[in-house]
C-alpha cells in the first residue's frame, strides 16, 4: 500500500507541501517571536520593500509573513479537530444505521438527510453568529455541517460489508451483534473513511477561512480568512494583503486533496487495475 | 402517474423539512446567550425597553415553551419570518426584495458549472492520460482548492481594477437608469464575474466527477457489447457511456446545490450583489438575528427546490426509478 | 470451407502479471457451419483469443505474434476503421453476464437497431421491422413489448436471447460466444444451447463457443480444443476428445466432472440430525403509501429430515428457495412458521440470546470463497472465535484449529496467515475447517463448490466425502448442479418455487423420477446423454 502511494508523484508533492505548512505552523513562535499582532513597520509596505519583511506589512503595519505563519496554526487546528468531531458523530451514526437497518436506519437517515438538505455554509454562519465566534464554536459549527457525508459513507460501506458471508459466519460462531460490528465489520470500512477524512480536513479549512472572511472568526486567533476579509476594502491599493493568505489556503487545501487522492488510489487499487486481469 | 405521485411525496417531504428547520431556528434563538427578546431585537443596546416588551408579548415569551414554539412555527407557516428592527421592515419583505438577484446569480452559476463541468469532464475522459487531460485535471484540482471569495476578489482586481473590462461591483450601473435591452445587457455584464467565480469551484467538482464517472462506466460490460456491435468510439461515448455516467453527476449536483446557495453569501459579499446572501452579511454585522434566520430558512427552501429539480431530471434520465417506485 | 484460421497466436500480458503470455502459439480453424468449443479453467487464456479477434483486449494486453485469418484477411493487422466495420457485421460476440452486458438505460429495440445504424444500413422503419423479426427468431415472447422494454424488465434468459438477437442482426459469418450460459439456470441454459444449435443449422454460421463445462461441450461441439495456461493441450472432434482423451490434463478435467455416475448406496441413517417441519418463509417487498405489498413465498410449508451421518442434497434453480431454506435452518433467517429441530431443540423458536448459545450445533460452509473470510482477520482468529465464545479454553481451541487445518489438507502453518494468501479452493477448505471447529451436529453447505474450477471442485468434493466417512458428518448440501449432488449425496430433495417437489434416494431421483419438474431438470443437465453412454447404470 505504501509502495503504491509513494509511486504516486502528485501525492508525494502533497505530502511535501503539507509537511512544509505544518513546519511553518509549528515554528511560528520561533520564526516570529513577536507574534502576529505587533506593529513592526509603517503600514502598506509592499513585499520585499524592506529587509526582513518579505511579504510587506498590513493596514496597521503588522508583519504579513508572521500573520501567515500563525494563521497556519489556526487553519490546521480547526481543520483537524472539526474533522475528528465530525467523524465522532458520523461514524457511529452511519455504522448503527447500516448495521441494524430497519427503524434505526430509517431514523438515522432522515436525520442525516435533514442536515444534508440545509445549506451547510449558511448553517455554519447561523451557528457561529448565534453562539459568538470562538475557536470552539467555529470548530463545532464546522463539525456539525460536515458529518452527514461521513454518516452516509459509513452506512453504505457497513451495509455492503454486512452482506458478506464472513459476517454470517461470525453470527454462526455465536458472536454478539455489537462485537460483530466492532471486530468484523468496521475494520473493513477503515480505508474509505481515511480517504474521506483527509479530504474533509481540506474542506474544513476552506469553511473556516470563509467564516473568518465574513468576520465570524475568533477575534483572538488570527487566521488566513480574516486577513483576506480585513484587506478586502483596500484591495485596489494593497493587493498583496489579500493575495498571499489566499495562496496559503490554496497550497494547504491542494496538498490535502492530493494526499487524499493518493490514499484513495493506494487503498482502493481495484479502481486503477481494473481490466488488467487476464 | 408515478412521477406525479413521486413529486407529490417529494413536496410533502420538503415541507416537513422546512418545518423542521423552523423548529431548529426557534431552538437556536433560545440557545443564544441572553434574553431571546433582546436577541431578536438585535443586541448591542439598540432596542429600547418598550420594543422589547412588545416582542415579549408578541412571541409570548412569558408563556410555556411549547406554546411559544407553536406560535413561532404557526407564524412561519403564514410566511411571517419576524421583523427586522435594524432595517425597520418585515424580514419577508426584505428577502422578497433581494431574492430575484440571488436566484439569477445562483441559477446562472449552476447552469454554467454543470454545462462546462460535464463538457470538460467528458473531454478529459476522452483524452485520458494525455497532456490535455493532465492540464484539465490539474486546473480542476486548483479551482477545487481555491476559496470562492478569494477567486472573486482576484477576479475583481484583474478584470475590473487592472483591465477595466467588466464591472466588479453591484447589480447594475447606479444612476444610469437603462431600460429594456440596454438594462438586460447592463445586468448581464455585472453578472459575468460573480456567476463565473461562484461557478468555478462547482465546475471543478462536476468536471472531476464526470471524468471519474466516464472512466468507471467505460469499463462496464455493456460498453464492450457496444464495441462488439461495431459502434465507433464517439458513438459509444455519446450513446452508452455518457448517459450512464451522468447519473451520479446529477445526484451530486443536487447535493451540491446547498453549497452553491451558501457560497452565494460570499460571492454577493465581494461583489456587493444585492441578494439575500449580501443581506445575511449585512445582518451579521448588525446582529440582526431575525433576518439571519429568515435568510437561512429561505436558502434552505431554495436548496430543496434545486433538489426536486435534480430529482425530476434523474427520473427522466433513468427509466428504472419510475418503474421501481 | 474455413471461416477462421488462427495461426500461432501469442498474446502478451503486461509486466507484473503471473505469467508473460495469456496465450502461446495457439492455432485452430473453424469451418463454416461448425461449432468449435474452446474449453479451459479460469486463467487458461480461453477468452483472450476471442477478445483479440474482436479488438477487445484490455489495456496492456497485446498480440505479440501470429495471425488470425478471417475470410483471407488477417483481422489482427487490419486498421481500426476496417476492424470496426467487421465487428457486429461479419463477426459478432455474446458475453457471459446478460445482466451487465446490456445498457440499462436503453430500450432493447434501440440496442438492436443500433447495430444497423452503426453500419449505416436500412431506414429507421426497416430497422424496426428487422428488430422485431430478430426478437421473434430468438424466441422472445411478445416482440412488440420486448423491443420497448428496458433490460431490467427482462429475466436473465430473456436478456441473453436479446443479446443473441443483436449478434445475429447482420447475419455474421462467425459468432463468438464467451461462456454465454454460465450465469443461467440449467433449464434456461438448455434452451439457449438449443437456440445456438438451431441458428447454426438455419444460418450456417461458424461458432466459437468458449466454456469451462464439458457437459456443454457434449451438447453442442463439433470440434474441441482444450486450453491450459495459455497453450492448447488437446484438440480433435468432440466425440474423440470426450471418449478418448489423449492428454493427461484433459483426462483429469473429464474425471473431475461430476458425470452423474452414481456412487453405491450407503446404509440409511436412523436417528435424525436435523428435522424441518412445516417451514415457511415469506418475503415482502414494496409496501408504503402508494405501493402494494408483493409477497414471495420463498419457503412454502417444507418438511424434511437429515439423518445422522447422511448427506442430503437440496437441488433447485435460482429462486427455488433452497438457499433461504438453508439460511433458515441455521437461523440466519428467522422463519415465519414451522420448526427447525436439532438435537431436540427448536432453533426457530429461540430468542436471540438463547440462540447464541445453540449456534454451534449447525454450521455453514458458504458459496463465495472470497467473501466468506474476513480479509482483516488471521485464519487462527476465524477458526477460534466461535469455540472460545462457546467456552473452549483459548489454548485448546488453537490446538484444535491447527489440527483441523491439517485435516483439511492445508497444514497448521496456515493459521498465522491472512485470507488473501490463499486460493479459492484453499479458502473453501478453511471455511470447512471453521465449520468443523464448532463440533456441529450438522453442516449446511450452500453452493460450497459452485464458485470453483472443475478440478478444484473435485478436490473439495473429495475432501467432503472423506470427512463424511471419517467423522460421520451430517450434511445438508445445497446446489443448483444435479451432477455435483449425485457425487456426494445419499438422498436428494428437489425444490421449485418454495415447495418441496420430490425427495428420494439418489438412485430414485436419477433413475426413476416421479415428478415432471425433476424429469425436466434431469433432461436439462448438459451432456446428460453423453454421461449415460459413459457408463451410468441404466
Amino acid at each position: 500500500m505504501w509502495k503504491r502511494f509513494s509511486s504516486n508523484r502528485p501525492a508525494l508533492v502533497g505530502v511535501v507541501l503539507l509537511i512544509a505548512v505544518i513546519a511553518v505552523a509549528l515554528l511560528a513562535p520561533v520564526l516570529f517571536p513577536n507574534g502576529p499582532w505587533k506593529m513592526v513597520q509603517r503600514p502598506f509596505l509592499m513585499p520585499m520593500a524592506v529587509d526582513g519583511l518579505p511579504l510587506g506589512t498590513d493596514t496597521l503595519g503588522r508583519d504579513v509573513a508572521a500573520q501567515l505563519a500563525y494563521g497556519a496554526q489556526v487553519s490546521l487546528l480547526v481543520g483537524l479537530v472539526s474533522t475528528l468531531v465530525a467523524l465522532l458523530i458520523g461514524v457511529p451514526l452511519g455504522a448503527l444505521a447500516g448495521f441494524y437497518g430497519g427503524y434505526v436506519d430509517e431514523g438515522a437517515m432522515r436525520f442525516t438527510e435533514f442536515f444534508q438538505t440545509i445549506p451547510n455554509f449558511a448553517l455554519a454562519i447561523v451557528l457561529v453568529a448565534i453562539f459568538e465566534p470562538t475557536l470552539a464554536s467555529i470548530t463545532l459549527a464546522i463539525a456539525i455541517v460536515s458529518w452527514p457525508p461521513v454518516a452516509r459513507l459509513v452506512r453504505a460501506e457497513v451495509m455492503s460489508v454486512r452482506r458478506r458471508e464472513f459476517v454470517d459466519a461470525a453470527r454462526l460462531a455465536g458472536l454478539s451483534k455489537p462485537r460483530i460490528l466492532l471486530t468484523q465489520v468496521l475494520p473493513n470500512t477503515v480505508s474509505p473513511i481515511i480517504v474521506m477524512a483527509s479530504l474533509m480536513v481540506a474542506t474544513a479549512i476552506l469553511l473556516e477561512s470563509s467564516l473568518s472572511f465574513l468576520g465570524l472568526g475568533d477575534p483572538n486567533a488570527l487566521s488566513w480568512g480574516y486577513m483576506i476579509g480585513a484587506a478586502r476594502t483596500v484591495i485596489r491599493s494593497a493587493w498583496w494583503l489579500s493575495f498571499f493568505p489566499g495562496l496559503a489556503i490554496i497550497i494547504t487545501v491542494l496538498a490535502l486533496n492530493l494526499i487524499g487522492e493518493g490514499l484513495n488510489d493506494a487503498l482502493n487499487p481495484h479502481l486503477r487495475q481494473r481490466g488488467q486481469k487476464p | 402517474m408515478t412521477v406525479f405521485i413521486a413529486i407529490l411525496s417529494r413536496t410533502a417531504k420538503a415541507l416537513l423539512t422546512l418545518l423542521a428547520i423552523a423548529v431548529l431556528n426557534f431552538f437556536l434563538i433560545h440557545a443564544a446567550p441572553g434574553d431571546p427578546a433582546v436577541v431578536l431585537a438585535g443586541e448591542a443596546g439598540a432596542a429600547d425597553p418598550q420594543m422589547i416588551e412588545q416582542l415579549r408579548e408578541r412571541f409570548g415569551l412569558d408563556q410555556p415553551f411549547h406554546v411559544q414554539l407553536g406560535k413561532y412555527v404557526w407564524g412561519i407557516l403564514q410566511l411571517d419570518l419576524g421583523y427586522s428592527f435594524r432595517q425597520g421592515a418585515p424580514v419577508i419583505d426584505l428577502i422578497a426584495d433581494r431574492l430575484p438577484a440571488t436566484l439569477l446569480l445562483t441559477l446562472t452559476a449552476f447552469v454554467i458549472s454543470l454545462v462546462f463541468g460535464i463538457a470538460l469532464g467528458v473531454a478529459a475522459a476522452a483524452r485520458v492520460g494525455r497532456a490535455s487531460d493532465s492540464a484539465l485535471t490539474t486546473l480542476a484540482l486548483l479551482f477545487y482548492a481555491t476559496p470562492l471569495y478569494w477567486a472573486a476578489l482576484m477576479a475583481v482586481l484583474v478584470f475590473s481594477v487592472w483591465l477595466g473590462w467588466l464591472p466588479g461591483f453591484g447589480y447594475e450601473t447606479v444612476g444610469a437608469s437603462y431600460s429594456g435591452f440596454a438594462r438586460v445587457l447592463d445586468i448581464a455584464k455585472h453578472l459575468v464575474l460573480p456567476a463565473l467565480t461562484l461557478g468555478l469551484f462547482f465546475m471543478a467538482v462536476y468536471m472531476r466527477m464526470t471524468r471519474a464517472s466516464m472512466l468507471e462506466v467505460s469499463t462496464a460490460d455493456f460498453v464492450k457489447t457496444a464495441k462488439a456491435k461495431g459502434l465507433s468510439g464517439p458513438a459509444i461515448r455519446r450513446r452508452h457511456i455518457l448517459r450512464n455516467a451522468i447519473l451520479p453527476v446529477v445526484t451530486l449536483a443536487g447535493l451540491q446545490a446547498g453549497q452553491l446557495v451558501g457560497g452565494a453569501v460570499l460571492t454577493e459579499t465581494v461583489f456587493a450583489w444585492p441578494g439575500i446572501g449580501r443581506l445575511m452579511f449585512e445582518s451579521l454585522a448588525a446582529r440582526d438575528y431575525n433576518t439571519i434566520l429568515g435568510v437561512f430558512l429561505v436558502s434552505a427552501a431554495m436548496v430543496i427546490l434545486f433538489n426536486i429539480v435534480t430529482d425530476i431530471v434523474y427520473r427522466i434520465v433513468d427509466p428504472r426509478i419510475g418503474a421501481r417506485a | 470451407m474455413t471461416t477462421l484460421a488462427i495461426e500461432h497466436l501469442t498474446i502478451g500480458l503486461p509486466p507484473g502479471a503471473d505469467r508473460p503470455f495469456a496465450t502461446e502459439d495457439v492455432s485452430f480453424t473453424i469451418d463454416k457451419g461448425q461449432i468449435l468449443c474452446v474449453v479451459g479453467e479460469s486463467g487458461s487464456g480461453k477468452s483472450m483469443t476471442a477478445n483479440a479477434l474482436m479488438g477487445l483486449l484490455p489495456p496492456g494486453v497485446t498480440v505479440k505474434a501470429g495471425r488470425a485469418l478471417f475470410q483471407d484477411q488477417d483481422v489482427l493487422r487490419l486498421p481500426e476503421p476496417q476492424k470496426q466495420a467487421l465487428r457486429g457485421a461479419r463477426i459478432a460476440m455474446i458475453f457471459q453476464e446478460p445482466m451487465t452486458a446490456l445498457n440499462p438505460l436503453m430500450r432493447i429495440g434501440d440496442q438492436i437497431t443500433e447495430v444497423f445504424a452503426a453500419h449505416n444500413l436500412y431506414s429507421p422503419a426497416e430497422r424496426r421491422m428487422r428488430a422485431l423479426t430478430l426478437v421473434r427468431e430468438v424466441g422472445l415472447p411478445d416482440p412488440e413489448k420486448i423491443i420497448r422494454a428496458y433490460p431490467f424488465q427482462l429475466s436473465g434468459g430473456q436478456r441473453q436471447r436479446a443479446m443473441i438477437a443483436m449478434a445475429l442482426a447482420l447475419e455474421p459469418d462467425l459468432l463468438i460466444a464467451d461462456e454465454p450460459t454460465t450465469a443461467l439456470d440449467v433449464t434456461t441454459q438448455a434452451q439457449i444451447l438449443r437456440l445456438v444449435l438451431d441458428l447454426r443449422d438455419r444460418r450456417g454460421m461458424a461458432v466459437m463457443f468458449i466454456t469451462h463445462d464439458f457437459g456443454v461441450v457434449a451438447e453442442i461441439a463439433d470440434t474441441v480444443i482444450v486450453m491450459r495456461e495459455g497453450r492448447v493441450v488437446e484438440r480433435g472432434a468432440a466425440a474423440q476428445v470426450l471418449g478418448d482423451p489423449q492428454h493427461e490434463y484433459t483426462r483429469r478435467l473429464l474425471d473431475a466432472i461430476p458425470t452423474g455416475r452414481l456412487p453405491p448406496a450407503r446404509p440409511k441413517a436412523d436417528t435424525p440430525a436435523l428435522e424441518i417441519k412445516g417451514l415457511r418463509k415469506i418475503y415482502r417487498t414494496g409496501g408504503g403509501l402508494f405501493r402494494p405489498v408483493r409477497e414471495v413465498r420463498a419457503v412454502d410449508d417444507v418438511s424434511l429430515t437429515v439423518g445422522r451421518g447422511e448427506v442430503l442434497g437440496l437441488v433447485g434453480e435460482s429462486g427455488s428457495g433452497k438457499s433461504t431454506l438453508g439460511r433458515t435452518a441455521v437461523r440466519l433467517v428467522t422463519p415465519d412458521g414451522g420448526q427447525v429441530l436439532v438435537g431436540g431443540v427448536d432453533l426457530a423458536a429461540l430468542s436471540e440470546q438463547d440462540l447464541r448459545a445453540q449456534r454451534h450445533k449447525v454450521q455453514m460452509v458458504f458459496q463465495d470463497p472470497y467473501a466468506s473470510l474476513n480479509p482483516r482477520q488471521r485464519i487462527m482468529g476465524a477458526l477460534t472465535d466461535g469455540p472460545i465464545q462457546k467456552g473452549v479454553p483459548r489454548a485448546q481451541a488453537q490446538a484444535r484449529a491447527r489440527d483441523l487445518l491439517e485435516i483439511v489438507g492445508l497444514g497448521a502453518d496456515a493459521a498465522r496467515r491472512f485470507p488473501h494468501e490463499f486460493s479459492g479452493g484453499q479458502r473453501q477448505r478453511i471455511g470447512i475447517a471453521r465449520a468443523l471447529a464448532m463440533d456441529p451436529d450438522l453442516i449446511i453447505a450452500d453452493e460450497a463448490v459452485s464458485a470453483l474450477d472443475v478440478s478444484i471442485q473435485a478436490q473439495v468434493l473429495d475432501l467432503l466425502r472423506d470427512l463424511r466417512d471419517r467423522l460421520n458428518l451430517s450434511i445438508l448440501f445445497i446446489t443448483h448442479d444435479l451432477r455435483v449432488a449425485a457425487q456426494l449425496c445419499d438422498r436428494i430433495a428437489v425444490m421449485q418455487k418454495g415447495k418441496l417437489v420430490e425427495i428420494g434416494t439418489v438412485h430414485d431421483i436419477f433413475l426413476s423420477p416421479r415428478q415432471d419438474y425433476t424429469r425436466q431438470l434431469l433432461a436439462a443437465v448438459p451432456g446428460g446423454g453423453w454421461a449415460h453412454d459413459a457408463g451410468l447404470p441404466a
